[in-house]
Order: structure tokens, then sequence, then C-alpha cells
């Protein structure tokens, strides 16, 4: 099994993220994270999407995915080619001893202190999921009292967008 | 960065060209729903009305171009446009009020979808502001239906219904065909819209290719004329592509032998001498075994199904593999497929023939392809006169179902259409019916709905009224849809049923026979000497065979039905009562045959196992001279 960051493009319809999903599930494929939001064209939403798979059924989940009506164009994006990025916002236990090792923590990771009250301080931090991971383990001991994790996004490296062509495939039928 | 586009030919866009919008109407929407379906071409819908699709219902009184068939149970709706559908090439199209209406609808949609039949499934739904309220008669059938629909619609606004009934009718019928549901809002039928045609389509994602690639037309060309014993292994996506004549073309220039499955039945005539019959589970023993032995496979259409292949990891297993499909998912999803070609199976055949006639005109023909396979041949006709399909008749002197439904296919006039429920007796029906032309073969084959039988063959009877249509029916699929020989009556739909009666549902009954020690758990449809009693779990292994069900009296339901309806136990009365059913046109007939309850269907590979392992009968497993290397 290997990771693989797929990106979709959608028309930004009702229930697309259903149908996305729903195919996943019913094709038994794991979704290991979602993200979704609209693009630059407002009528086109990107979904990124991390799976767990082989790549035969890899290839399989992407034809069938290409088989939705809606879906327009489906990238995977190599990690050596792209920026991902996760955003995580945690609320650590933090009081007069601790606050300063924990701010430490946050600028050793180039994270942003967001909240901070007399028992707990609220982090920001983005990065590649392998950055989070390594700033949470050192958060820990302190006590993580709550924690949110975005689904990753990605994006190419280089000129080339990939909604391009989509885009252009949309303004002829406008 | 690996880009996996969303088909390699982007086609034109489903855009109306040259045609002149018409300026638009003052309409409500219902009126706009109806105007649609008549500018698409719907000549026939089956459905029931109900509270929220009611105002279509008005609208649709009025027109003279869209007959309605007023069905039974909504089930009935759905597999009659799936057998209209079949028999006549066009899109069937079913309607439903909200609720348990559109929910009815979900097994024949299901069905549609396995075997890829365009369907336009039209659904009412709750007022849009009710909506997710849990209102009366309020389900989310576009929730429901997302995995077994290839695409479906929610309208909520008057004036999307034109675009949206055009579109729902394009996704149906182009690419690999199937079901798509509409469902719209009451209020959006009630609202006042404006119409015009035809309505600008916006399918940007939706882009099937049809027009396969060369280089793998070519690579094709040379295993074809490469191979040694080649196989073409026909299935649904020959009879779809409207390809039937290409791949005429193609068998005889290549003399490759041909295999249709169950959904390809009619795609290459039964008759024709390089037909080896049907593959799979109950498939003929040569079908089965040239698949097993070939060194090539060429797949046109057909989808490597787990009852063609049997156990996957051993099917074919010294076949090079070229699968032609027009959804690249299938190529690659089952069999891993050395040329992959994606493409209409018209075109694809088209192409092939071309492309092996310009293989042979270089000299790049091998041996075996220059002879047409003569040793291949030679072994598959030992086969086919070693292995025919055959059955015995019963000891005791009653009804064999195999002989009825033989029977019924010899004395049918020419063109006649059958459509087979789900069991032993559709089993029988592909075996002992020969189909020499496309489109008179209906079946539910993905699904395996038993029930399909008496609606489809009401559809296909409604869209072809000139050809005779006979459903081959069990007694247990009778029982699931017989409701709608009432709106045959009614509507002077004259199908012709015969309903397979052995008393028990025989397919399971079949497998328990086999492994299940002979316990008949559930599967005794019949009654007791003694009286009616619970027949559902009797244990009928010590019981002497038995004939037939007569609770309920099929002939005594069929004639409250408005049927004609007839019996027959005895094989002398048989081809008089054939005779006697095909000579009714102007009723529907059902005959009611008693038929001996221990009959099985054979050949057979079990679930599970091998196609090596196939049985040409009970305990005969069949000679092909390698017995020592298995």
């Amino acid at each position: 099994m290997s990771k693989h960051t797929l990106s979709v493009l959608v028309e930004n319809t009702p229930g697309i993220l259903a149908r996305i999903a729903a195919l996943f599930s019913r094709r038994g494929f794991n979704i290991d994270s979602l993200a979704v939001g609209v693009t630059e064209h407002p009528d086109i939403s990107r979904i990124t999407i991390v799976v767990n798979v082989e790549d035969l059924p890899l290839e399989q989940v992407t034809k069938q995915l290409n088989k939705l009506v809606n879906v327009l164009k489906i990238v995977e994006l190599e990690p050596g080619q792209a920026v991902q990025r996760e955003l995580v916002l945690a609320k650590v236990r933090a009081d007069n001893e601790t606050r300063s090792q924990i701010v430490e923590i946050v600028q050793l990771f180039r994270a942003k202190t967001v909240d901070v009250s007399p028992e707990a301080v609220t982090i920001e931090a983005t990065g590649s999921s392998d950055k989070l991971e390594a700033m949470l383990k050192m958060l820990e001991p302190f006590g993580i009292k709550e924690l949110v994790q975005s689904g990753t996004i990605a994006i190419g490296r280089g000129s080339r967008s990939i909604t391009d062509r989509s885009l252009r495939a949309l303004d002829r039928s406008a | 960065m690996t880009e996996q586009a969303t088909g390699s030919h982007p086609q034109p866009r489903p855009r109306p060209s040259g045609q002149q919008t018409a300026p638009a109407e003052q309409l409500t929407g219902a009126q706009s729903l109806i105007r649609s379906l008549e500018e698409v071409g719907a000549e026939t819908v089956f459905g029931i009305p109900g509270g929220a699709i009611m105002p279509a219902y008005d609208p649709l009184m009025d027109s003279t171009k869209v007959r309605h068939i007023l069905v039974r149970h909504e089930q009935g709706a759905g597999h009659a446009a799936t057998g209209y559908a079949q028999a006549t090439g066009k899109v069937g199209v079913c309607m439903a009020t909200s609720g348990p209406g559109a929910t009815n609808l979900v097994t024949p949609i299901a069905d549609a979808h396995m075997d890829s039949v365009p369907l336009v499934a039209i659904t009412g739904q709750v007022a849009s502001k009710a909506i997710g309220t849990d209102a009366f008669q309020e389900a989310d059938i576009v929730g429901i239906t997302m995995p077994i629909t290839k695409h479906n619609f929610l309208v909520t606004r008057a004036e999307d219904i034109p675009r949206t009934i055009a579109e729902a009718f394009h996704i149906a019928s182009t690419g690999r065909p199937g079901p798509v549901l509409v469902d719209i809002a009451k209020d959006a039928l009630q609202a006042k819209t404006t119409f015009s045609w035809p309505p600008q389509t916006d399918l940007p994602g939706y882009r099937p290719v049809t027009k396969p690639h060369a280089k793998q037309i070519r690579e094709a060309a040379k295993l074809i004329t490469q191979a040694k014993r080649p196989v073409l292994y026909v299935g649904g996506g020959v009879l779809k592509a409207h390809a039937t004549a290409e791949l005429k073309v193609l068998a005889e220039l290549t003399r490759a032998p041909v295999t249709t499955t169950l959904m390809a039945l009619g795609a290459f005539p039964d008759s024709h001498p390089l037909h080896v019959g049907m593959p799979g589970m109950h498939g003929a023993v040569t079908a089965v075994t040239a698949l097993q032995k070939a060194d090539l496979i060429v797949a046109l259409g057909a989808r490597f199904d787990d009852r063609v292949t049997g156990k996957l990891d051993s099917f074919a297993p010294h076949a090079k593999v070229v699968h032609a499909d027009i959804d690249p998912a299938e190529i690659g999803k089952n069999r891993t497929a050395d040329v992959p070609i994606v493409g209409d199976a018209r075109e694809v055949i088209a192409d092939l023939v071309q492309a092996v006639q310009a293989e042979t005109a270089d000299g790049n023909a091998g041996e075996a392809a220059k002879d047409g396979y003569a040793a291949w041949w030679d072994l598959l006709n030992k086969w086919r006169e070693t292995y025919p399909l055959s059955y015995d008749l019963p000891a005791d002197g009653s009804l064999a179902p195999q002989q009825v439904i033989q029977r019924i296919g010899q004395l049918a006039p020419e063109g006649t259409v059958f459509a087979a429920g789900v069991g032993q007796h559709q089993m029988w029906a592909a075996h002992f019916i020969d189909y020499e032309k496309p489109a008179t073969w209906l079946n539910s084959g993905g699904a395996g709905t038993m029930g399909y039988a008496v609606p489809a063959a009401m559809g296909a009877k409604a869209g072809k009224p000139e050809a005779p249509v006979w459903a081959i029916d069990g007694d247990g699929c009778f029982q699931m849809t017989n409701q709608e020989l009432t709106t045959c009556a009614l509507n002077n739909i004259p199908i012709k049923v015969a309903v397979i009666n052995n008393g028990a549902l025989g397919m399971v009954r079949q497998w328990q026979n086999l492994f299940y020690d002979g316990r008949y758990s559930n599967t005794v449809l019949h009654a007791e000497e003694t009286g009616h009693e619970n027949t559902g779990s009797q244990v009928g292994a010590s019981q002497a065979a038995r004939k037939g069900t007569r609770v309920p009296d099929f002939v005594k339901l069929s004639e409250a039905m408005g049927c004609v309806a007839l019996r027959c136990e005895d094989p002398a009365d048989l081809d008089k009562v054939i005779a006697e059913a095909n000579a009714i046109n102007d009723r529907p007939v059902v005959v009611d045959f008693i038929v001996h309850e221990d009959a099985q269907v054979w050949p057979m590979v079990a679930a599970g196992t091998s196609n090596d392992e196939v049985m040409a009968a009970r305990g005969v497993r069949p000679d092909f001279g390698d017995m020592a290397d298995d």
C-alpha cells in the first residue's frame, strides 16, 4: 500500500461530495484525508483526496471517478513535484512554567500561537503531514486538550495549472 | 505529475447545433416536462401517479405523442421500461411518485445499471421547501440511487426541467448506456416557466470515447493473426453498439470461434458454424473450454464477469487478452488486458476487420490464421460433438422443462422476442432456444432479478407490437410480478407467458441438491398433498418427486387478470398447447406447464471453482485429453 494524492476537479454542484465519498466506500477504498474548496473559477471545486492503495486499485478508482458525470479532471500529484500542506489547530495545556517551552516549539516549527489563556495556548500550524506530526509529538507531553486537522491540499510545482484546460471547456459551454 | 485524463479524445460536447431554438413559450414545469419527453421522442412511458408527480400527469393526459401505460406496481414500470429499451434500442422511460413510488423503482434501476440498459426514471419529489423535513412520502431517491444509476438529478426549479431531461436522455443512451434518474420537486412542476427546445445542455465532464486508437487496433490485429487458438468473447456491448453485422464479418474473416455471453445471445447467430455457445457457469462445454484453452481472447463489449470467468486466477491461463470496451473502467478491472481498446464496439470491430485484412495482405499472418485455425477447430469440433447441450426426459413420463422451452423456441414465429426470469428456466431458455437475431433475448443478467420476465415482456411488446413476445418464467418468478398481466390485458399488450412450473425455487433447489445434501430449506412452493400447510421449510428429499404447484392456481389467477390461460401436463399435448398459445394474438396468454421438479441445469461450473472443472452433467467431467496434467 502506498499513499497517493489525487486532485479532482469537479463541477460545483450539490451532492458531488456525496457522489465521490459514496464511490470510495462502495468500491472498498479508504480515504486518508479529503479537502474540498472552490477554485479560481467559481463553477469548479477542487477536491484533494489522499488514498492508501496499491497501483492497480488506484487505476480502478481513478477510472471510476472519471465516470462520474460531474468530475472534470483527475490528476495524481507526485510528492516530489507538488507542494502538500495541512492545517492544524491545537489547544495545548500551558501554565506559567511550560508556556515559554511551548512557544519555543511553536517557533521551531514556524507555527503561530493564535490564542493564549491562563491554562492553554492555541497553536496554528501548517505544513506537510510529517512536519505537523513531529510538532505534535513535541507538544504531546504538555497535554493536547483539543486537536483539529484539515485534509491535505496540494498543488503541482512549476508554472502549469491543471485547471487551464478544464476552464476552457467550461468557458466554451458558457 | 501524472495526468489521468478524463478521456483521451475530447469529443464535441453534446450541444445541439444547426437547430434554431424555438421562441420561448409560457408553460408550467409539468407541461415543459411532457413537452420535453415529446421532443426527445419518448413514445411510451410506464408509470403510476401519486401526490408529488400528479402535476405531471395532468398535461400527460393531453399528450398525443406520449403513451402512458398505467402499471400495477412501480417495479413493473421499471422492468417494462428496461424490456422496451432492450427490444427497441431506444431509451425506456418510467415514472413514479415520491417516497415509496420511487423506492419501488430501485430494483429495476439497479437491474438496468448492471446490464447497461438506457433508462430514464422520472420521479416526483416533495416540494423543495419540504425536502429534508421527513415530509409525507419523502425519500431521498437521488441519494438512494446514486450507486445504481449512471447519473441522477434533483430538479427544484421549473426552468431546469427541459435541459435536465435532454441531458438525462443523452447520458442514458450514449457511451456505456445506463439508467438516469430525474427527481423533480412538486413545486418545480407547478411553477410557471418558459419552454424552448432544444435546450442548451451543459455536461463538460461527460465525454465518452467512441473512436478506438489506431495503434491499439493494429496491435490487436497482430495478435489475432498470430494466434493459434483465438476466441472472440462477445458481450452485451456488441448488441448495444449495433455491431452484429460487423461481428459477423470479423468472425467469418478470421474464422475465430465466437462465444456469446448471456447478455449477448442473438449478437451472433446460434446456428452459425463458428458459434461455440455461451460461456460461463452454465455455459456450453465447448465455449467454457475454448476460453480456458485459448491463447488469445478478444473480448468485445464484455466485462469478465465472475459468472463467465469462474475462479478468476485460473481463468484462461494461457490467453493473451485484447479487451475492447466503451467503459475504460471495465478494462483491466478483473483481468489484465494485453491490448486495451477503449471505444464503441461497432467502430472497434469495423477497424479490426480492416486491420486484420491489412496484416494478412502484408503477409504477416501466422500459419494457424492462414488456414482458419484448422487445428483449433479440430479440437473445438470434437468437444462440440462429444458434449452438446442435452437433457434427459423424466423417467415417469412427465414434462421436462427443457423440452417445453425448446419446443416453444422451435414453434415460435420468426422474430419472436423472448424474455426470461431468473433461475433454471433462464438458463434453459439460454440453452435450448436458438437466437439468430439481435434484441430477441431479454433477461436480467448482472443483477439476476427474479420477476423480470413478465414486465420486461410487457415493455418489449409495447415497444414492438408487431413481434410475438414470449416470457419464459418460473413459478417462483411469476409470483413476484404477475400483476402486470392485468396491465397487459387492459392495454392491449398481448404477451405470452410460459410458467415453467416445477413447484420449487428450482435453481436454489438444485444447489441444495448439489451442495446442501438435499436439504430443501424454503425452496418448496407447492402444497402438501394433504392440504395447504406451510410449505416453507419442508425437507423434500425423502418425498417422491412432485410436479408443479397448484396454490395459487395459475390458470385461475391468469384468467382473473383477463388472460387466456392454458395448462399442459403431458408431453403428448405440448405442441398442441404451444400452437394454441401462438394462435392467440388479441389477449395475453399464460400457459402453466407442469414440469418435473428434479430437472437440473447442466453443464455447470460450481461457484468458486475453476472453469477447468466444468461438469458436462452430474458427475461427468469432460475428457479433454489432458486429465494427466490436471
